[in-house]
């Protein structure tokens, strides 16, 4: 349950805070929510990563869709991807997910410290 | 020993976003870049937009409503001329802001900003020539002089309001696309960014010159030799005011230096040391008509015009309609500057061509000592002044230029080339001047304001006044049915080859001695009777020979020779034999080389393999069409023709040389079969016309056979046009485009250069025109409209341009509508 929970509001909040901060405030939200909700490392990881990879991979699946691959077609080439729109909405999942995994670890961490 | 776990992790997290939100080398910042609510993602345009938007400017006085119709064009209806270039300005940031930015910045040398130097400092080498060509200096002078005129004043500030309008209200992550991947920010647009892009098209236009190659061929040939080499004009020239014009005596006198003799005409001379260097690009040509109503199906002009110019995503080209109650306008607009520049409006049609003169010359400058401060003019020591530029280079600290400026006579030019900076095209121990038409200042800006607002035949005579440089053979045709040509531009009255070469720059006798006097520019006015019933232009000399000036430049011939002659045999025009002729793709200049070619070949001594090929171009239909082989089998031929006759007269120097023109060898070889250079210099026995002929097909047909062996001896696949990105990304680019043209002809599409804006307007009372440029009108290429027009341009089709009416506004092509108010 913390589990489902956390990914959740990992989720919507980093949703939320990106619209008005910096692409990385996703990191402050899952740090943050990682000590509020308190589970073991490992599984802190999974949560940060596993929100961040479905929001920005869904979000971007669906700016895809609208966009009917014109412009990811274009960026999978630049990066370079190999022209595949799917490999660019996974790589954008990753790098989400990395970063809210890393910063959802380090507030599983913290709150070790602190007990 | 708790807080190790927490101080690693964290460390990781603050690394990898550090990381991501950084550029390392050309890669942008990835995890910026990549965040759906912040990067690229946000540029992915739906591919079902709803346009419609509402904004409130405080600067407007009025409402202004612009209707996008389904190519995206917009058509702006306006109560004044300030609100609708408030509108135009931000409707150009909106659709092209990246560009407008960047093109500005590469005239002002200021790609090192955010490029960095590049490789080999190319990139930064481009910006000191900017520079050092006193690109800012003339903008600056430009500014001034715009600001004098209240009319061009109130346009270019009210565009640059709009363009900031829209920058000012720009949420960073709908920047568009470039600024994310280069990971910089959008400047304020000026007044000085509108003229910068003006003259980014003067240098275009009018930057060409050849002066220090040239002086270096004059030192290698003899007199005759040089002129047999680089002919003023050739043979088959059907100039753009006909043969047989009479034109006044010059109201300009010139005095030839007396010192010339020995100082100037010195061919053979071999004292002058130049190192080899990077050659200028080729000059842009250009194709423009219009024939009378004698010569039309409906007795009404057409008038057309296709300009030829790189091939860029974004297009330098935007359309647009602009409608006020002063004028209303349709045609295509530059994305940087108001106004229409190439189209028409409710009672006029116009269009450009290049004048292709000379008017950037150099003059080498004696300083007292190494200081630079000061320079011998007329005997007297006079002071420089300086220039001191700071280049920004991305990557690297700031680079300061300091660029000397003398004042020969009446102009002030900047010391383009010195010991700091050669251009590579001086060894860096003598410093050369440079004098540009473009310095002066003058109101570009004014012609195409005033070409939108003319009416009738004077009105246009009157406003190409405005025009000093880039010149321009600007056509004209009316509803009233009037047709003409003004070959257009402020251009200095030369004596014979005076700024061919780099010229002594110590006194007064070599400077330019004034303008051509405007009323003895060339021109043709058509009536339809009694004259050929159409005017045209493709870039060839202007005149015949009784034109009393020397012109200087470069001018290819055969474009203006196959338009007319389609034109002089056309009648009962319509617009659609229009379409036809723009896209024609019949080769005048291999008509005219084949009969020679065939009458000097030796076939008997032809295997099998050359057969094949000479029979390839035997049976060719002279079409440079797409799938046509015997093209590329003469396009190959001839190459090698020139090796095999200017090679080894060319080997004599290791200095930089200008190749002949085509013509040249083709007209020398057509006018002499024992055309003294077919002789190569360095063997004992005397070559003939057939031996070189037979030697440059057996080595073209090396070359053949590995361009067939992968699949390239069709013509459009040899040729590979494509329309590259403005940053040269392939994927953002529309490479190897089926199409076929070519040099020296009407479709002149060659590699990544060709016609950038075709239109025909047919002067009927509600305006039938068409037209339509290889790109899209959005700059985005997350843009459905980014590109939806090259297939169509490729494959020689034109959309309908719609020159909407108040009362349309609910017409089916209508998709979106922008309304504007205070």
């Amino acid at each position: 349950m913390k589990f489902l929970i956390s990914i959740i509001l990992i989720a919507l909040l980093s949703f939320a805070v990106g619209l008005y901060l910096p692409w990385w405030s996703l990191a402050l939200v899952a740090f943050l929510v990682a000590i509020l909700i308190h589970q073991r490392a490992g599984k802190s990881f999974l949560t940060g990563f596993l929100a961040l990879f479905f929001l920005w991979g869904i979000m971007a699946f669906v700016i895809d869709q609208q966009n009917q691959q014109i412009l990811s077609a274009k960026v999978s080439q630049m990066l370079p991807l190999g022209g595949s729109g799917i490999a660019l909405i996974l790589v954008t999942g990753l790098i989400g997910g990395l970063v809210a995994g890393f910063a959802a670890m380090s507030g599983s961490y913290l709150r070790t410290v602190r007990r | 020993m708790r807080w190790i776990p927490f101080i690693l992790s964290s460390l990781i997290t603050i690394v990898l976003i550090y990381a991501l939100n950084r550029s390392w080398g050309g890669t942008p910042p990835i995890g910026r870049l990549l965040s759906p609510q912040h990067g690229v993602w946000q540029n992915a345009e739906p591919a079902d937009a709803d346009f419609n938007i509402e904004i409130q400017a405080p600067q407007l006085k009025d409402r202004v409503e612009v209707y996008l119709d389904e190519r995206m064009v917009p058509h702006i209806f306006a109560q004044n001329e300030a609100d609708a270039f408030f509108v135009q300005g931000y409707v150009h940031a909106k659709f092209r802001l990246w560009q407008m930015d960047f093109q500005t910045r590469a005239a002002a040398g200021k790609l090192s900003e955010i490029l960095g130097a590049g490789p080999d400092d190319a990139i930064l080498n481009f910006d000191r020539n900017m520079r050092r060509l006193g690109m800012v200096y003339s903008a600056e002078i430009a500014v001034e002089e715009a600001k004098k005129d209240p009319a061009t004043n109130t346009a270019v500030a009210s565009y640059t309001d709009g363009v900031n309008y829209y920058i000012n209200n720009l949420k960073k992550s709908q920047y568009p696309i470039e600024y994310k991947l280069l990971n910089y920010e959008p400047e304020q647009w000026s007044f000085l960014k509108t003229a910068l892009f003006l003259k980014y098209m003067s240098l275009d236009l009018a930057g060409r010159e050849d002066d220090f190659e040239m002086t270096n061929a004059k030192s290698i040939f003899t007199k005759e030799d040089f002129n047999l080499i680089y002919p003023i004009t050739q043979d088959s020239l059907d100039p753009i005011v006909p043969k047989g014009s009479v034109f006044d005596a010059a109201g300009l006198k010139l005095t030839v230096p007396a010192v010339a003799d020995s100082l100037y005409y010195d061919y053979k001379y071999d004292s002058l040391q130049i190192v080899p260097g990077v050659k200028p690009d080729p000059g842009n040509g250009s194709n423009n008509w219009a024939v009378a109503g004698t010569k039309t199906q409906s007795g009404r002009p057409i008038l057309c015009n296709d300009p030829h110019l790189s091939l860029n995503l974004p297009s330098l080209w935007f359309e647009m309609q602009i409608h006020t109650p002063q004028f209303n306008s349709y045609g295509a607009t530059f994305p940087g500057a108001p106004c229409i520049i190439i189209g028409f409006n409710d009672n006029i049609a116009w269009g450009f061509t290049n004048g292709m003169r000379d008017v950037r010359d150099y003059y080498e400058i004696t300083y007292k000592d190494e200081s630079r401060s000061q320079y011998l003019f007329n005997n007297e020591w006079l002071n420089t002044s300086w220039r001191v530029d700071t280049i920004k280079t991305k990557g690297r600290v700031d680079m300061i230029d300091s660029v000397a400026y003398v004042k020969l006579g009446d102009a002030t030019c900047p010391v383009m080339y010195d010991h700091s900076y050669t251009g590579g095209r001086t060894k860096g121990d003598r410093h050369f001047a440079v004098r540009w038409k473009a310095h002066d200042p003058s109101n570009e800006q004014k012609l195409f304001y005033a070409l939108n607002h003319a009416k009738t035949y004077a009105e246009y005579s009157e406003a190409v006044k405005n025009l000093q440089t880039p010149g321009q053979n600007i056509v004209f045709s009316a509803k009233t049915g009037e047709v003409a040509i003004w070959c257009q531009g402020s251009w200095p009255g030369k004596w014979y080859r005076q700024g061919d070469f780099v010229m002594p720059g110590s006194d007064t006798s070599f400077l330019w001695q004034g303008m051509i006097p405007q009323p003895e520019n060339p021109h043709q006015i058509i009536t339809g009777t009694g004259d050929r019933g159409f005017v045209s232009s493709a870039n060839q000399y202007p005149t015949d020979t009784t034109y009393p000036y020397y012109l200087g430049g470069s001018y290819p011939p055969y474009r203006g020779l196959i338009i007319n002659r389609y034109l002089s045999s056309m009648s009962g025009i319509t617009p659609d034999m229009m379409k036809q002729l723009q896209v024609e793709n019949y080769n005048v200049f291999a008509e005219m080389a084949r009969p020679m070619l065939l009458k000097n070949i030796d076939e008997t001594s032809l295997d099998n393999d050359e057969k094949k090929y000479l029979d390839i171009f035997k049976s060719w239909n002279l079409r440079n069409d797409v799938q046509e082989k015997g093209i590329t089998v003469f396009s190959q031929w001839f190459d090698s023709l020139e090796v095999e006759v200017w090679r080894d007269e060319f080997k004599q120097t290791d200095l930089a040389l200008v190749w002949p023109d085509e013509s040249t060898l083709l007209e020398g070889l057509l006018r002499d079969s024992a055309f003294k250079f077919i002789n190569n210099i360095n063997t004992p026995e005397s070559e003939t016309l057939p031996f070189v002929v037979t030697a440059a097909f057996k080595k073209a047909v090396k070359n053949l056979k590995v361009l067939e062996s992968e699949d390239r001896l069709e013509w459009a696949r040899f040729k590979a046009t494509g329309v590259r990105h403005l940053l040269r990304q392939g994927p953002l680019s529309r490479l190897k485009l089926a199409i076929g043209g070519g040099t020296h002809i009407i479709n002149a599409t060659k590699d990544y250069h060709g016609p950038s804006w075709r239109m025909i307007v047919h002067l009927t009372d509600d305006i039938e025109a068409y037209g339509i440029y290889p790109g899209g009108q959005s700059g985005n290429p997350g843009s459905k409209y980014y590109d939806n027009f090259v297939d169509n341009w490729a494959a020689g089709q034109y959309a309908t341009l719609w020159l909407m009416k108040k009362g349309e506004e609910n017409d089916k092509r209508v998709v979106g509508k922008m309304s504007f108010s205070k």
